[in-house]
C-alpha cells in the first residue's frame, strides 16, 4: 500500500557491474513511488499506437473478426477473388475507451490465397513489415529527429487466419509464417472454426502445431516471466492456435441480444468459451499482453532488422583487428571511400574524353591530308587540260592569222585579176 | 511491389453512441478528466459499443516499467557549507550523498573541481529506483573561479557520449545503461542581496545542457521578507541574464502543462532546509534544525519550502526531467555531435549512398 516505506533489505540480482551499489532503506516515506503513474500519465497523453497485421485468404472473414473484437463497424470492403497479386490495405482508426485513446491501424492482405502461381504470395506482406521498419530506421538516423512524436506504424501482431480445413496447413501457410516468424508476432487463428466439430478441432489443433514445431516456425509465445499473468499465460500458450468465429450480427438468447451466428440447428455463440476461443483472443491479444507485443516488435523484431540492414551495409560494430569501432568512423570512411571512387571515375571520364578528342583530332587530320592530295592532283590535271587548250588556241589562233593573211592575198590578187580583165576589155572595144 | 492504399485516418463511423456501461478503469490515477484537448469517450473521439479492455494497456505498462526499475541521476552543484549532502539526504529520507557511503569528509577543499558519483539502489512501494548521486567538491571554493564549471560541463558531456555510442552500436543492449544527469540542483548562497557572477555564469552556460533547479540554500538565516525579496531578486536577475531553468518556459506541452508550470516557476527558486536529524514538536517527530530560539521544521511549509521542492522534484516532474533530458537535452547533443563529422543522413532504402553525400 502506499505511503508504507519498504523495510525489507532489497537484493539485487545479476549485474556483476552493480556490485558496488548499496541497497539502502528509507525512513520514511520518499514519494517516488508515483514514479509509474507519471510515466503511464505522459503515454495516455500522447496516446497508445497498435498495429495489427491479418493474413488469411479472402473470405476467410479478417475483416468480422477485426469488427468483433473491437466491438465496432471499420469500413470494410468486399474483396474479388481475382486479384492478379497480392496487395495490403492499411486502415487507421481512432479509439477511445476510458481515458485511453488508441490509435489502431489494422492492415489486411487483399487477394491472398487467390492466384494460380502463389509462390510470390508472400513477398508484398514482408515488403510491407520491411517498410514500416525501414520507416522507423530512418527516422532514428536523422540528425534532427523526433522519436517521440514519432506515428509508430511498425506491425505489432500478426493473425495468421487458417482454413478450417480440419485437416492440415496448406503450404502455402507454412511458407509464410516461416518468412514472416522472425519479422512479426505471428497469432495463428483458425478462422470459421464453427465449422468444425469438437473433437476434429481438437485434433487439428495438436496437428498445426506439431507441423509448426516441425517446420522450424517461431510464433509468438505469451510471455511467462511476469508471475502476475504466467498462469494465464501458460494456460493460452497451449490452446493455441485459438479456433475463433466472429459476428457483428446479434441475436436474442433468452433475455439478452448475444453476439452470434444463427443456424437451423443452433446459435454460436461467439462470446461463449465453450462455443470457439473469441474470448482467449480478446483476452491474449488485448487484455493482458498488447504491450509486451509492442516491446516484442521494438526489442527484438527491430533491432534484428536494424543490425541486419546496418550489416548489409557494411557497417560493424569491430574493425578486423577487433577494436570496436564507431558507427561515425565507419560512416566517415565509407563516404571517403565513396568520394574516391566518384573521382576516380571522373577522371576515368576525363581521360577518355581526352582519348577520344585525340582520335578523332587524328582522323580529322587524315582526312584533310587526303583532301588536300586530291586537290593538289586535281589542280595539276587542270593545269594540264589548261595548257593543252592554250596550245589549241594558240595553234588556232595561228590558223586564223595564217588564213586571214591568205584571204587578204587572195582578195587582192582577185581585185588585181579584176581591173587587169576590165582594162583587157576596153582595149577590145576600141 | 504490392499496392498500398494509404491509410486513411478516419473518426469511427456513426454507429449509434450506445456505449453501454463503459466500465470505469481499473487503476487509480488521478488522471483529470478532459486532460487533453481532444475530446473524452462519450462525444467525438470514436466511441465502442461495449467494453473491450484497450484502457488495461495502462496496468500492462505500469507492470512493465516497475519490472525493469528506474534509473534517475542528480547532481548538486555549490560552494562547500551550503548543505547539499544534507539536503539529498533529507529528500531521499536515506543517507544516499557521497559523504556517508563510506568516502571520508574532505579534509581539503580541492583545487580543482572533482566529479565523485555514487549510486544506491532504494526501494518503495514495489518501485525499485537506482539513484546516482554526482556530487561537484571544489566548485566555487577557489580563489580565481574562472571556467570552474568546465568540469562539470565536461562530465554532462560525457554522459551524452556514453549513451550515443551504446546507441549507435550494430548490436546494442535492450536497455542502454543511462548515467545522463537528469537534474542539476544549484545552491545559491543566502546572501540576502543579489546572485554573484559565479552563479549566473553557471547557469547561464549548463542550462542549454541540464535541467537546473536552482535553490537557496540554508534558507533559515533568512526571515520570511527577506526571503521573498530574495527570491523576487534572483528571478528578475536570471530572467534578465536569459537563464532558463527548469521547468524551461519552451518546454510546456500545453496550455495546462504551462498554467501548472507557471505556478511553480513562480515560486522558484524553492527557499531550502535540510536535516537528518529528528525532534520532537508538539508530540509528533519532525525532521529539524534546533536551534536557541526554536526548532526549524523542515518539512513545514511556514517555514521552508523543502516539501515543495520534495513534491516538485519527487512526486510529480521526476519523469519528467528525464524525458527532458532525452528528448531534448540528448538530442541536442547528438545532433551537434553528428553534424561535426558530416553525419549520418538518411539512408536511401535502395541501398546505395547517393543522399549521404
Amino acid at each position: 500500500p502506499k505511503g508504507d516505506p519498504t523495510v525489507h533489505v532489497f537484493h539485487r540480482r545479476g549485474n556483476r557491474r552493480d556490485k558496488n551499489i548499496r541497497p539502502l532503506n528509507l525512513a520514511g516515506h520518499v514519494g517516488f513511488d508515483s514514479l509509474p503513474d507519471q510515466l503511464v500519465n505522459k503515454s495516455i497523453c500522447q496516446g497508445f499506437c497498435f498495429n495489427i497485421l491479418c493474413i488469411g485468404e479472402t473470405g476467410i472473414g479478417k475483416s468480422t473478426l477485426m469488427d468483433t473484437l473491437f466491438n465496432t463497424n471499420f469500413e470494410n470492403f468486399e474483396s474479388s477473388h481475382f486479384e492478379p497479386q497480392v496487395k495490403l490495405r492499411a486502415q487507421t482508426y481512432d479509439l477511445q475507451e476510458s481515458n485511453v485513446r488508441l490509435r489502431l491501424t489494422v492492415v489486411n492482405t487483399v487477394g491472398f490465397g487467390d492466384q494460380m502461381n502463389k509462390q510470390e504470395s508472400y513477398q508484398p506482406v514482408v515488403d510491407y513489415i520491411d517498410r514500416q521498419f525501414e520507416s522507423y530506421l530512418q527516422e532514428e538516423l536523422k540528425i534532427k529527429r523526433s522519436l517521440h512524436n514519432y506515428h509508430d506504424s511498425r506491425v505489432h501482431a500478426c493473425l495468421y487466419f487458417i482454413s478450417p480445413s480440419g485437416h492440415s496447413l496448406k503450404s502455402l501457410d507454412l511458407v509464410t509464417m516461416k518468412k514472416l516468424d522472425s519479422k512479426v508476432n505471428i497469432i495463428p487463428v483458425i478462422a470459421k472454426a464453427d465449422t468444425i466439430s469438437k473433437s476434429e478441432l481438437h485434433k487439428f489443433k495438436i496437428k498445426i502445431m506439431s507441423e509448426l514445431v516441425s517446420n522450424g516456425v517461431q510464433i509468438y509465445q505469451f510471455p511467462i516471466d511476469d508471475e502476475t499473468v504466467a498462469k494465464v499465460n501458460t494456460s493460452m500458450n497451449g490452446h493455441l492456435p485459438f479456433a475463433v468465429v466472429g459476428s457483428t450480427e446479434e441475436v436474442m438468447l433468452g433475455t439478452k441480444m448475444v453476439k452470434a451466428r444463427q443456424y437451423p440447428w443452433g446459435i454460436v455463440q461467439v462470446e461463449n468459451e465453450s462455443h470457439c476461443d473469441f474470448m482467449k483472443l480478446r483476452e491474449m491479444l488485448i487484455c493482458v499482453n498488447m504491450e509486451d507485443l509492442r516491446e516484442q516488435t521494438h526489442t527484438r523484431h527491430y533491432e534484428l532488422y536494424r543490425r541486419c540492414k546496418l550489416e548489409e551495409m557494411g557497417f560493424k560494430d569491430t574493425d578486423p583487428e577487433c577494436k570496436p569501432v564507431s558507427l561515425q568512423e565507419t560512416y566517415e570512411a565509407k563516404r571517403q571511400e565513396f568520394l574516391l571512387e566518384l573521382q576516380r571515375r571522373e577522371d576515368e571520364m576525363r581521360q577518355m574524353f581526352v582519348q577520344r578528342v585525340k582520335e578523332k583530332e587524328a582522323e580529322l587530320k587524315e582526312a584533310e591530308r587526303e583532301l588536300q592530295s586530291r586537290f593538289e592532283q586535281l589542280k595539276r590535271l587542270h593545269a594540264d587540260e589548261k595548257a593543252t587548250l592554250e596550245d589549241k588556241k594558240k595553234a588556232l589562233e595561228d590558223d586564223q592569222v595564217s588564213f586571214s593573211k591568205r584571204r587578204a592575198a587572195a582578195q587582192l590578187l582577185q581585185g588585181q585579176s579584176l581591173t587587169a580583165n576590165g582594162k583587157k576589155d576596153k582595149d577590145r572595144k576600141k | 511491389m504490392s499496392d498500398i492504399v494509404p491509410p486513411e485516418v478516419k473518426p469511427k463511423p456513426a454507429i449509434p453512441a450506445n456505449t453501454g456501461p463503459l466500465v470505469p478503469p481499473t487503476s487509480a490515477i488521478p488522471v483529470p478528466v478532459g486532460s487533453h484537448s481532444t475530446a473524452q469517450s462519450a462525444s467525438g473521439g470514436s466511441t465502442l459499443l461495449g467494453y473491450i479492455g484497450i484502457d488495461t494497456i495502462i496496468e500492462q505498462m505500469r507492470k512493465k516499467t516497475m519490472k525493469a526499475g528506474f534509473d534517475f541521476n542528480i547532481m548538486v552543484v555549490g560552494h562547500s557549507g551550503l548543505g547539499k549532502s544534507t539536503l539529498l539526504n533529507t529528500l531521499f529520507k536515506s543517507q544516499v550523498s557521497r559523504r556517508n557511503a563510506g568516502w571520508p569528509r574532505d579534509e581539503k577543499i580541492p583545487k580543482t573541481v572533482e566529479i565523485k558519483s555514487v549510486s544506491h539502489v532504494i526501494e518503495e512501494g514495489g518501485v525499485k529506483m537506482k539513484l546516482t548521486v554526482v556530487d561537484t567538491p571544489g566548485f566555487g571554493d577557489q580563489i580565481n573561479n574562472d571556467n570552474c564549471w568546465e568540469p562539470i560541463s565536461k562530465y554532462i558531456n560525457e554522459q551524452f557520449e556514453k549513451f550515443l555510442k551504446e546507441e549507435v552500436n550494430i548490436t546494442r543492449k535492450k536497455r542502454i545503461p543511462d548515467t545522463r544527469v537528469h537534474c542539476c540542483i544549484y545552491f545559491i548562497p543566502p546572501t540576502g542581496h543579489s546572485l554573484r557572477q559565479l552563479d549566473i555564469e553557471f547557469m547561464k552556460r549548463l542550462s542549454h545542457s541540464v535541467n537546473i533547479i536552482p535553490v537557496i540554500a540554508k534558507a533559515d538565516t533568512m526571515t520570511i521578507e527577506e526571503r521573498q525579496e530574495f527570491k523576487q531578486r534572483v528571478r528578475k536577475e536570471l530572467e534578465t541574464s536569459g537563464v532558463e531553468f527548469y521547468p524551461q518556459k519552451e518546454f510546456d506541452d500545453d496550455m495546462e502543462d504551462k498554467s501548472d508550470n507557471d505556478k511553480i516557476r513562480e515560486t522558484m527558486p524553492f527557499a531550502v532546509v535540510g536535516s537528518d536529524k529528528e525532534y520532537q514538536v508538539n508530540g509528533k517527530r519532525v525532521l529539524g534544525r534546533k536551534t536557541a530560539w526554536g526548532i526549524v521544521e523542515v518539512e513545514n511549509s511556514n517555514h521552508c519550502e523543502f516539501a515543495k521542492l520534495r513534491d516538485f522534484l519527487i512526486r510529480s516532474h521526476l519523469q519528467d526531467l528525464k524525458e527532458v533530458t532525452h528528448n531534448i537535452h540528448y538530442e541536442t547533443y547528438r545532433a551537434k555531435r553528428l553534424n561535426e563529422n558530416g553525419g549520418l543522413h538518411p539512408i536511401s532504402s535502395n541501398g546505395t549512398q547517393e543522399s549521404n553525400l
